[in-house]
Protein backbone atom coordinates (compact mmCIF):
# COMPACT_ATOMS: atom_id res chain seq x y z
CA UNK A 1 0.00 0.00 0.00
CA UNK A 2 1.25 3.26 -0.64
CA UNK A 3 -0.27 6.35 1.71
CA UNK A 4 -1.08 9.22 0.01
CA UNK A 5 -2.38 12.28 2.80
CA UNK A 6 -5.76 13.85 2.84
CA UNK A 7 -3.92 17.34 2.77
CA UNK A 8 -1.77 17.08 0.10
CA UNK A 9 -5.56 16.23 -2.25
CA UNK A 10 -7.05 19.50 -0.32
CA UNK A 11 -3.83 21.51 -1.73
CA UNK A 12 -3.94 20.02 -4.95
CA UNK A 13 -7.87 20.41 -5.65
CA UNK A 14 -7.45 24.16 -4.62
CA UNK A 15 -4.14 24.75 -6.86
CA UNK A 16 -6.14 23.05 -9.74
CA UNK A 17 -9.53 25.36 -9.17
CA UNK A 18 -7.75 28.34 -9.17
CA UNK A 19 -5.02 27.11 -12.00
CA UNK A 20 -8.09 25.97 -14.15
CA UNK A 21 -10.09 29.42 -14.13
CA UNK A 22 -7.46 30.82 -15.04
CA UNK A 23 -5.30 29.56 -17.47
CA UNK A 24 -7.29 28.24 -20.67
CA UNK A 25 -5.21 25.42 -21.89
CA UNK A 26 -3.08 25.76 -24.91
CA UNK A 27 -5.47 23.28 -27.42
CA UNK A 28 -8.21 25.18 -26.89
CA UNK A 29 -6.28 28.25 -27.42
CA UNK A 30 -4.67 26.99 -30.50
CA UNK A 31 -8.15 25.47 -31.73
CA UNK A 32 -9.60 29.39 -30.98
CA UNK A 33 -6.27 30.40 -33.11
CA UNK A 34 -6.72 28.58 -36.12
CA UNK A 35 -10.58 29.18 -36.13
CA UNK A 36 -9.97 32.87 -36.01
CA UNK A 37 -7.60 32.60 -38.89
CA UNK A 38 -9.88 31.05 -41.13
CA UNK A 39 -12.85 32.88 -40.21
CA UNK A 40 -15.26 34.66 -42.86
CA UNK A 41 -17.07 36.90 -40.74
CA UNK A 42 -16.11 40.06 -39.68
CA UNK A 43 -18.29 40.40 -36.40
CA UNK A 44 -16.99 36.66 -35.57
CA UNK A 45 -13.47 37.60 -36.48
CA UNK A 46 -13.47 40.40 -33.68
CA UNK A 47 -15.46 38.31 -31.66
CA UNK A 48 -12.85 35.37 -31.50
CA UNK A 49 -9.91 37.80 -31.13
CA UNK A 50 -12.06 39.33 -28.09
CA UNK A 51 -12.06 35.73 -26.70
CA UNK A 52 -8.34 35.09 -27.45
CA UNK A 53 -7.09 38.76 -25.63
CA UNK A 54 -9.34 37.67 -22.72
CA UNK A 55 -7.82 34.34 -22.14
CA UNK A 56 -4.02 36.56 -22.26
CA UNK A 57 -5.56 38.36 -19.54
CA UNK A 58 -6.73 36.07 -17.62
CA UNK A 59 -3.69 34.05 -17.60
CA UNK A 60 -1.41 37.30 -17.15
CA UNK A 61 -3.48 38.36 -14.10
CA UNK A 62 -4.56 35.46 -12.24
CA UNK A 63 -8.17 36.39 -12.69
CA UNK A 64 -10.86 34.37 -13.60
CA UNK A 65 -11.46 33.96 -17.54
CA UNK A 66 -15.15 33.67 -17.22
CA UNK A 67 -17.18 35.05 -14.27
CA UNK A 68 -19.43 31.77 -13.97
CA UNK A 69 -16.35 29.75 -12.49
CA UNK A 70 -18.29 26.40 -12.38
CA UNK A 71 -19.68 23.59 -10.20
CA UNK A 72 -16.25 21.72 -9.10
CA UNK A 73 -16.51 18.73 -10.85
CA UNK A 74 -13.56 16.46 -10.29
CA UNK A 75 -12.44 13.31 -11.71
CA UNK A 76 -10.85 10.72 -9.59
CA UNK A 77 -8.74 8.07 -10.81
CA UNK A 78 -7.70 6.18 -7.96
CA UNK A 79 -4.91 3.03 -7.88
CA UNK A 80 -6.61 0.54 -5.24
CA UNK A 81 -2.81 0.28 -3.58
CA UNK A 82 -3.40 3.81 -2.27
CA UNK A 83 -4.41 4.27 0.94
CA UNK A 84 -5.90 7.76 2.26
CA UNK A 85 -4.84 8.99 5.90
CA UNK A 86 -5.28 11.99 7.87
CA UNK A 87 -8.91 11.98 6.37
CA UNK A 88 -11.46 10.60 3.85
CA UNK A 89 -11.52 11.81 0.45
CA UNK A 90 -15.00 13.93 -0.04
CA UNK A 91 -14.11 16.16 2.38
CA UNK A 92 -10.29 16.41 0.87
CA UNK A 93 -11.74 17.41 -2.18
CA UNK A 94 -14.04 19.63 -1.09
CA UNK A 95 -12.33 21.69 1.48
CA UNK A 96 -9.76 21.93 -1.61
CA UNK A 97 -12.76 23.58 -3.89
CA UNK A 98 -14.09 25.76 -0.81
CA UNK A 99 -10.29 26.86 -0.41
CA UNK A 100 -9.30 27.37 -3.87
CA UNK A 101 -12.47 29.01 -4.90
CA UNK A 102 -11.87 31.95 -1.70
CA UNK A 103 -8.82 32.49 -2.23
CA UNK A 104 -8.94 32.53 -5.74
CA UNK A 105 -11.21 35.13 -5.48
CA UNK A 106 -13.46 32.59 -7.88
CA UNK A 107 -17.66 32.79 -8.00
CA UNK A 108 -19.51 30.80 -5.43
CA UNK A 109 -22.32 29.18 -7.74
CA UNK A 110 -23.71 26.56 -5.75
CA UNK A 111 -27.14 26.42 -4.25
CA UNK A 112 -27.68 23.75 -1.34
CA UNK A 113 -31.44 22.47 -2.62
CA UNK A 114 -32.32 22.83 -6.55
CA UNK A 115 -35.96 24.22 -5.26
CA UNK A 116 -35.11 26.48 -2.08
CA UNK A 117 -32.07 27.74 -3.82
CA UNK A 118 -29.78 29.22 -1.09
CA UNK A 119 -26.06 29.60 -1.94
CA UNK A 120 -23.80 27.81 -0.20
CA UNK A 121 -21.10 30.52 -0.14
CA UNK A 122 -18.12 28.45 -1.13
CA UNK A 123 -18.92 26.60 -4.50
CA UNK A 124 -18.98 22.94 -2.34
CA UNK A 125 -20.13 20.24 -2.96
CA UNK A 126 -18.06 19.38 -5.65
CA UNK A 127 -19.43 16.79 -8.26
CA UNK A 128 -16.75 13.61 -7.55
CA UNK A 129 -16.94 11.10 -10.15
CA UNK A 130 -14.16 7.86 -8.24
CA UNK A 131 -12.67 5.38 -10.61
CA UNK A 132 -10.88 2.46 -9.23
CA UNK A 133 -7.49 1.51 -11.02
CA UNK A 134 -5.15 -1.08 -10.66
CA UNK A 135 -1.66 0.63 -9.21
CA UNK A 136 -0.65 3.29 -6.70
CA UNK A 137 -1.23 6.24 -8.66
CA UNK A 138 -3.84 8.89 -7.89
CA UNK A 139 -4.83 10.84 -10.46
CA UNK A 140 -7.15 13.73 -10.44
CA UNK A 141 -8.83 16.55 -12.80
CA UNK A 142 -10.66 19.21 -11.86
CA UNK A 143 -13.49 20.50 -14.35
CA UNK A 144 -15.28 23.70 -13.72
CA UNK A 145 -18.22 23.53 -15.55
CA UNK A 146 -20.23 26.78 -16.33
CA UNK A 147 -24.34 26.73 -16.31
CA UNK A 148 -24.84 28.29 -19.45
CA UNK A 149 -23.74 25.37 -21.46
CA UNK A 150 -24.50 22.55 -18.83
CA UNK A 151 -27.84 24.13 -19.58
CA UNK A 152 -27.92 23.19 -23.07
CA UNK A 153 -26.51 19.31 -23.01
CA UNK A 154 -29.05 16.66 -23.23
CA UNK A 155 -29.79 12.67 -23.01
CA UNK A 156 -31.61 10.84 -25.38
CA UNK A 157 -32.81 7.19 -25.23
CA UNK A 158 -32.84 6.69 -28.26
CA UNK A 159 -34.02 3.28 -30.62
CA UNK A 160 -31.05 1.26 -32.08
CA UNK A 161 -32.88 1.24 -35.01
CA UNK A 162 -31.93 5.69 -34.95
CA UNK A 163 -28.78 4.10 -35.73
CA UNK A 164 -25.69 6.49 -36.63
CA UNK A 165 -27.95 9.18 -38.76
CA UNK A 166 -30.28 9.06 -35.53
CA UNK A 167 -26.88 9.96 -33.43
CA UNK A 168 -25.99 12.74 -35.71
CA UNK A 169 -29.38 14.30 -36.36
CA UNK A 170 -29.59 14.67 -32.19
CA UNK A 171 -26.00 16.43 -32.08
CA UNK A 172 -26.55 18.45 -34.96
CA UNK A 173 -30.26 19.37 -33.55
CA UNK A 174 -29.03 20.24 -30.04
CA UNK A 175 -26.33 22.09 -31.12
CA UNK A 176 -28.55 24.37 -33.18
CA UNK A 177 -31.55 24.62 -30.71
CA UNK A 178 -28.82 26.33 -28.33
CA UNK A 179 -28.10 28.95 -30.78
CA UNK A 180 -25.85 31.09 -28.98
CA UNK A 181 -26.69 30.24 -25.39
CA UNK A 182 -24.12 27.87 -24.40
CA UNK A 183 -21.03 30.48 -25.51
CA UNK A 184 -20.01 29.43 -28.97
CA UNK A 185 -17.42 28.60 -29.91
CA UNK A 186 -18.49 25.34 -28.24
CA UNK A 187 -16.54 21.85 -27.52
CA UNK A 188 -19.49 19.47 -27.97
CA UNK A 189 -19.02 15.93 -26.01
CA UNK A 190 -21.23 12.99 -26.92
CA UNK A 191 -21.48 9.95 -25.37
CA UNK A 192 -22.72 6.77 -26.68
CA UNK A 193 -23.89 3.55 -25.51
CA UNK A 194 -24.08 2.50 -21.89
CA UNK A 195 -26.77 3.09 -19.39
CA UNK A 196 -28.95 6.12 -18.88
CA UNK A 197 -26.79 7.61 -16.32
CA UNK A 198 -23.41 5.98 -17.77
CA UNK A 199 -24.11 7.74 -21.41
CA UNK A 200 -24.27 11.54 -19.83
CA UNK A 201 -20.71 10.60 -17.60
CA UNK A 202 -19.29 9.57 -21.11
CA UNK A 203 -20.39 12.95 -22.68
CA UNK A 204 -19.28 14.69 -20.11
CA UNK A 205 -16.17 12.74 -19.96
CA UNK A 206 -15.31 13.07 -23.51
CA UNK A 207 -14.86 17.10 -22.68
CA UNK A 208 -11.51 16.15 -20.98
CA UNK A 209 -10.05 15.27 -24.31
CA UNK A 210 -7.27 17.05 -26.10
CA UNK A 211 -9.48 19.89 -28.44
CA UNK A 212 -8.34 18.92 -32.16
CA UNK A 213 -7.06 15.65 -30.79
CA UNK A 214 -8.08 12.20 -32.97
CA UNK A 215 -10.06 9.50 -31.62
CA UNK A 216 -7.92 6.38 -31.37
CA UNK A 217 -10.96 4.33 -33.59
CA UNK A 218 -10.71 5.56 -36.93
CA UNK A 219 -14.72 4.93 -37.07
CA UNK A 220 -15.17 7.38 -34.36
CA UNK A 221 -12.66 10.12 -35.29
CA UNK A 222 -14.87 10.29 -39.09
CA UNK A 223 -17.82 10.39 -37.23
CA UNK A 224 -16.17 13.37 -35.45
CA UNK A 225 -14.89 15.04 -37.99
CA UNK A 226 -18.08 14.87 -40.10
CA UNK A 227 -19.96 16.68 -37.42
CA UNK A 228 -17.58 19.02 -36.50
CA UNK A 229 -18.53 20.05 -40.36
CA UNK A 230 -22.46 19.75 -40.02
CA UNK A 231 -22.00 21.51 -36.99
CA UNK A 232 -20.01 24.38 -38.33
CA UNK A 233 -22.16 24.72 -41.13
CA UNK A 234 -25.20 26.08 -39.29
CA UNK A 235 -23.39 29.21 -38.96
CA UNK A 236 -24.36 29.60 -35.76
CA UNK A 237 -21.07 31.34 -35.41
CA UNK A 238 -19.31 32.47 -32.24
CA UNK A 239 -21.83 34.19 -29.42
CA UNK A 240 -24.69 32.76 -32.02
CA UNK A 241 -24.17 36.04 -34.05
CA UNK A 242 -23.66 34.26 -37.28
CA UNK A 243 -20.29 32.59 -38.46
CA UNK A 244 -17.81 29.82 -39.62
CA UNK A 245 -16.72 29.00 -36.52
CA UNK A 246 -19.69 27.12 -34.21
CA UNK A 247 -17.68 24.38 -32.65
CA UNK A 248 -14.17 23.52 -32.03
CA UNK A 249 -14.26 19.75 -31.77
CA UNK A 250 -16.93 17.29 -31.48
CA UNK A 251 -15.40 14.24 -28.90
CA UNK A 252 -17.09 10.62 -28.67
CA UNK A 253 -16.94 8.50 -25.63
CA UNK A 254 -18.65 4.88 -26.73
CA UNK A 255 -18.98 2.51 -24.10
CA UNK A 256 -20.82 -1.13 -25.11
CA UNK A 257 -24.22 -1.03 -24.34
CA UNK A 258 -27.83 -3.25 -23.83
CA UNK A 259 -29.55 -4.74 -27.35
CA UNK A 260 -32.26 -3.20 -26.66
CA UNK A 261 -30.95 0.61 -26.08
CA UNK A 262 -29.33 2.97 -28.07
CA UNK A 263 -28.26 5.90 -25.57
CA UNK A 264 -26.93 8.94 -26.70
CA UNK A 265 -25.79 12.25 -24.59
CA UNK A 266 -24.53 15.73 -25.48
CA UNK A 267 -22.70 17.69 -23.33
CA UNK A 268 -21.65 20.89 -24.55
CA UNK A 269 -18.86 23.23 -23.11
CA UNK A 270 -18.24 26.47 -23.70
CA UNK A 271 -15.06 27.49 -25.25
CA UNK A 272 -13.69 28.25 -21.54
CA UNK A 273 -13.31 24.64 -21.86
CA UNK A 274 -11.73 24.34 -18.54
CA UNK A 275 -9.85 21.26 -17.05
CA UNK A 276 -6.62 20.52 -15.26
CA UNK A 277 -4.95 17.61 -13.70
CA UNK A 278 -2.44 16.15 -11.42
CA UNK A 279 -0.72 12.70 -10.53
CA UNK A 280 0.07 12.36 -7.03
CA UNK B 1 -14.40 54.34 -36.01
CA UNK B 2 -16.82 52.47 -38.29
CA UNK B 3 -20.53 53.23 -39.43
CA UNK B 4 -22.11 50.66 -37.13
CA UNK B 5 -19.92 51.56 -34.18
CA UNK B 6 -21.86 53.85 -31.94
CA UNK B 7 -21.03 55.20 -28.26
CA UNK B 8 -23.55 55.86 -26.28
CA UNK B 9 -24.20 57.36 -22.74
CA UNK B 10 -27.32 55.99 -20.03
CA UNK B 11 -29.92 56.58 -19.50
CA UNK B 12 -31.54 55.90 -23.18
CA UNK B 13 -33.55 58.13 -24.93
CA UNK B 14 -36.03 56.67 -27.67
CA UNK B 15 -33.88 58.32 -30.03
CA UNK B 16 -30.42 56.87 -29.03
CA UNK B 17 -32.60 53.23 -28.75
CA UNK B 18 -34.07 53.76 -31.95
CA UNK B 19 -30.67 54.79 -33.95
CA UNK B 20 -29.17 51.15 -33.07
CA UNK B 21 -29.51 48.50 -35.58
CA UNK B 22 -29.16 44.69 -34.90
CA UNK B 23 -25.41 44.32 -35.91
CA UNK B 24 -24.02 47.42 -34.96
CA UNK B 25 -21.51 47.55 -32.02
CA UNK B 26 -21.59 50.24 -28.97
CA UNK B 27 -19.61 51.30 -26.25
CA UNK B 28 -21.31 52.13 -23.45
CA UNK B 29 -20.74 55.06 -20.55
CA UNK B 30 -22.45 55.82 -17.50
CA UNK B 31 -24.44 53.54 -15.14
CA UNK B 32 -25.85 49.92 -15.60
CA UNK B 33 -27.56 47.93 -13.73
CA UNK B 34 -26.71 44.44 -12.50
CA UNK B 35 -29.00 41.60 -12.22
CA UNK B 36 -29.87 38.03 -12.93
CA UNK B 37 -32.83 35.15 -12.00
CA UNK B 38 -33.37 35.88 -8.33
CA UNK B 39 -32.61 39.40 -8.28
CA UNK B 40 -35.77 40.25 -10.99
CA UNK B 41 -38.14 37.50 -9.56
CA UNK B 42 -37.76 39.99 -6.61
CA UNK B 43 -38.60 43.18 -8.47
CA UNK B 44 -41.04 42.13 -10.61
CA UNK B 45 -42.41 41.06 -7.28
CA UNK B 46 -42.43 44.31 -6.37
CA UNK B 47 -43.87 45.78 -9.40
CA UNK B 48 -46.70 43.50 -8.99
CA UNK B 49 -47.48 44.61 -5.70
CA UNK B 50 -46.98 48.12 -6.98
CA UNK B 51 -44.01 49.12 -4.29
CA UNK B 52 -40.55 50.79 -5.55
CA UNK B 53 -37.67 49.23 -6.96
CA UNK B 54 -34.27 49.72 -5.75
CA UNK B 55 -33.17 52.42 -8.42
CA UNK B 56 -35.35 54.04 -10.09
CA UNK B 57 -35.87 51.81 -14.25
CA UNK B 58 -36.37 54.53 -16.35
CA UNK B 59 -34.09 55.16 -19.60
CA UNK B 60 -31.77 52.59 -18.02
CA UNK B 61 -29.98 49.42 -18.53
CA UNK B 62 -29.61 46.17 -16.83
CA UNK B 63 -26.46 44.03 -17.55
CA UNK B 64 -27.76 40.05 -16.59
CA UNK B 65 -24.46 39.62 -14.84
CA UNK B 66 -23.14 37.61 -11.33
CA UNK B 67 -19.53 38.74 -11.14
CA UNK B 68 -16.88 37.34 -9.78
CA UNK B 69 -15.28 38.68 -6.66
CA UNK B 70 -12.87 41.53 -6.86
CA UNK B 71 -9.08 41.08 -6.44
CA UNK B 72 -7.78 43.46 -3.90
CA UNK B 73 -7.17 47.22 -5.67
CA UNK B 74 -9.89 46.38 -8.50
CA UNK B 75 -13.42 47.82 -8.73
CA UNK B 76 -14.92 44.07 -9.41
CA UNK B 77 -13.77 40.72 -10.82
CA UNK B 78 -14.40 39.04 -14.11
CA UNK B 79 -18.25 40.10 -15.22
CA UNK B 80 -19.01 38.75 -18.32
CA UNK B 81 -22.91 38.21 -19.30
CA UNK B 82 -25.41 35.39 -18.36
CA UNK B 83 -27.57 33.29 -20.88
CA UNK B 84 -30.59 36.27 -21.40
CA UNK B 85 -33.29 33.44 -21.93
CA UNK B 86 -33.93 32.45 -18.32
CA UNK B 87 -34.91 36.39 -17.78
CA UNK B 88 -37.79 36.05 -20.13
CA UNK B 89 -40.16 35.88 -17.62
CA UNK B 90 -39.15 38.89 -16.22
CA UNK B 91 -38.00 41.54 -18.39
CA UNK B 92 -41.27 42.66 -20.13
CA UNK B 93 -42.31 43.40 -16.79
CA UNK B 94 -39.14 45.55 -16.19
CA UNK B 95 -39.59 47.47 -20.04
CA UNK B 96 -42.89 48.03 -18.77
CA UNK B 97 -41.54 50.61 -15.96
CA UNK B 98 -38.85 52.15 -18.04
CA UNK B 99 -36.36 49.75 -18.57
CA UNK B 100 -34.42 50.89 -22.62
CA UNK B 101 -31.63 48.27 -22.75
CA UNK B 102 -30.72 44.86 -21.31
CA UNK B 103 -27.06 43.20 -22.17
CA UNK B 104 -26.42 39.73 -21.93
CA UNK B 105 -26.04 36.26 -24.12
CA UNK B 106 -28.36 33.81 -26.20
CA UNK B 107 -31.35 35.43 -27.72
CA UNK B 108 -34.16 36.46 -26.17
CA UNK B 109 -37.65 35.35 -26.29
CA UNK B 110 -41.13 36.75 -28.26
CA UNK B 111 -42.08 38.35 -25.29
CA UNK B 112 -39.59 40.16 -24.71
CA UNK B 113 -39.22 41.18 -28.54
CA UNK B 114 -42.91 43.01 -28.09
CA UNK B 115 -42.06 44.41 -25.24
CA UNK B 116 -39.00 45.94 -26.83
CA UNK B 117 -40.92 47.13 -29.97
CA UNK B 118 -43.87 48.56 -28.01
CA UNK B 119 -42.07 50.70 -25.14
CA UNK B 120 -38.70 51.40 -27.34
CA UNK B 121 -36.10 49.34 -25.66
CA UNK B 122 -33.10 47.42 -26.80
CA UNK B 123 -31.38 44.02 -26.20
CA UNK B 124 -27.40 43.86 -26.42
CA UNK B 125 -25.24 41.34 -25.86
CA UNK B 126 -21.72 41.23 -24.27
CA UNK B 127 -18.97 38.82 -24.90
CA UNK B 128 -20.08 35.66 -23.28
CA UNK B 129 -16.81 34.22 -21.37
CA UNK B 130 -14.43 37.62 -22.34
CA UNK B 131 -14.82 38.62 -18.58
CA UNK B 132 -11.68 39.72 -17.37
CA UNK B 133 -11.40 41.74 -20.62
CA UNK B 134 -15.36 43.13 -19.79
CA UNK B 135 -14.36 43.60 -16.17
CA UNK B 136 -11.56 46.36 -17.22
CA UNK B 137 -14.52 48.66 -18.74
CA UNK B 138 -16.17 48.58 -15.23
CA UNK B 139 -14.45 51.61 -13.07
CA UNK B 140 -16.51 51.01 -9.77
CA UNK B 141 -19.61 48.66 -8.22
CA UNK B 142 -21.30 49.14 -5.04
CA UNK B 143 -24.07 46.65 -4.22
CA UNK B 144 -27.74 48.27 -3.90
CA UNK B 145 -29.89 46.11 -3.28
CA UNK B 146 -30.25 42.35 -2.21
CA UNK B 147 -26.96 41.50 -0.46
CA UNK B 148 -27.74 38.40 0.48
CA UNK B 149 -27.70 36.85 -2.76
CA UNK B 150 -23.93 37.24 -3.02
CA UNK B 151 -23.18 37.54 -6.40
CA UNK B 152 -26.55 37.61 -7.90
CA UNK B 153 -27.29 41.41 -5.69
CA UNK B 154 -28.43 43.94 -7.65
CA UNK B 155 -25.35 46.08 -8.37
CA UNK B 156 -24.64 49.59 -9.89
CA UNK B 157 -22.19 49.98 -12.01
CA UNK B 158 -19.98 52.72 -13.65
CA UNK B 159 -18.91 51.70 -16.80
CA UNK B 160 -16.53 53.53 -19.71
CA UNK B 161 -16.90 52.62 -23.45
CA UNK B 162 -18.07 49.00 -22.13
CA UNK B 163 -18.47 46.77 -25.24
CA UNK B 164 -21.53 45.17 -26.22
CA UNK B 165 -23.18 44.17 -29.81
CA UNK B 166 -26.86 45.17 -30.53
CA UNK B 167 -28.55 41.81 -31.12
CA UNK B 168 -32.44 42.56 -31.03
CA UNK B 169 -33.30 45.70 -31.88
CA UNK B 170 -36.50 47.77 -31.30
CA UNK B 171 -37.74 47.11 -34.92
CA UNK B 172 -38.32 43.43 -34.24
CA UNK B 173 -34.11 42.95 -36.11
CA UNK B 174 -32.46 39.84 -34.80
CA UNK B 175 -28.76 39.23 -35.54
CA UNK B 176 -29.32 35.78 -34.43
CA UNK B 177 -31.81 35.24 -37.57
CA UNK B 178 -29.71 37.72 -39.57
CA UNK B 179 -26.05 36.35 -39.11
CA UNK B 180 -26.94 32.50 -38.89
CA UNK B 181 -28.65 32.78 -42.43
CA UNK B 182 -25.87 34.56 -43.83
CA UNK B 183 -23.49 32.09 -42.83
CA UNK B 184 -25.06 28.74 -43.03
CA UNK B 185 -24.34 25.75 -45.86
CA UNK B 186 -25.78 22.92 -46.24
Amino acid sequence: MRNIEASLITETVKRLCMEANYHLGEDVLGALKKFEADEESPLAKDILQQIIKNAEIAHTEEVAMCQDTGFGVTFVEMGQDVCITGGNLNDAINDGIRQGYSDGYLRKSIVEDPLRRKNTGDNTPGIIHLEIVPGDKFKITVAPKGGGSENMSEVRMMKPADGVEGLKEFVVERVRKSGGNPCPPIIVGVGVGGTFEKCAYLAKKALLREVGSKHPDPYYADLEAELLEKVNNLGIGPQGLGGRTTALGVQIEAHPCHIASFPVSVNLNCHAARHKEAVL
Amino acid sequence: MSENTKKINTPLTDDVVESLKAGDRVYITGTVYTARDAAHKRMVDLIEKGEELPFDPTGQIIYFVGPAPAKPGKPIGSAGPTTSYRMNPYTPAMIGVGLKGMIGKGEMGPEVVEAMKKNKAVYMVAIGGAAALIARSIESAEVIAYEDLGAEAVRKLKVKDFPAIVAQDCRGENMYIKGVEEYKRS
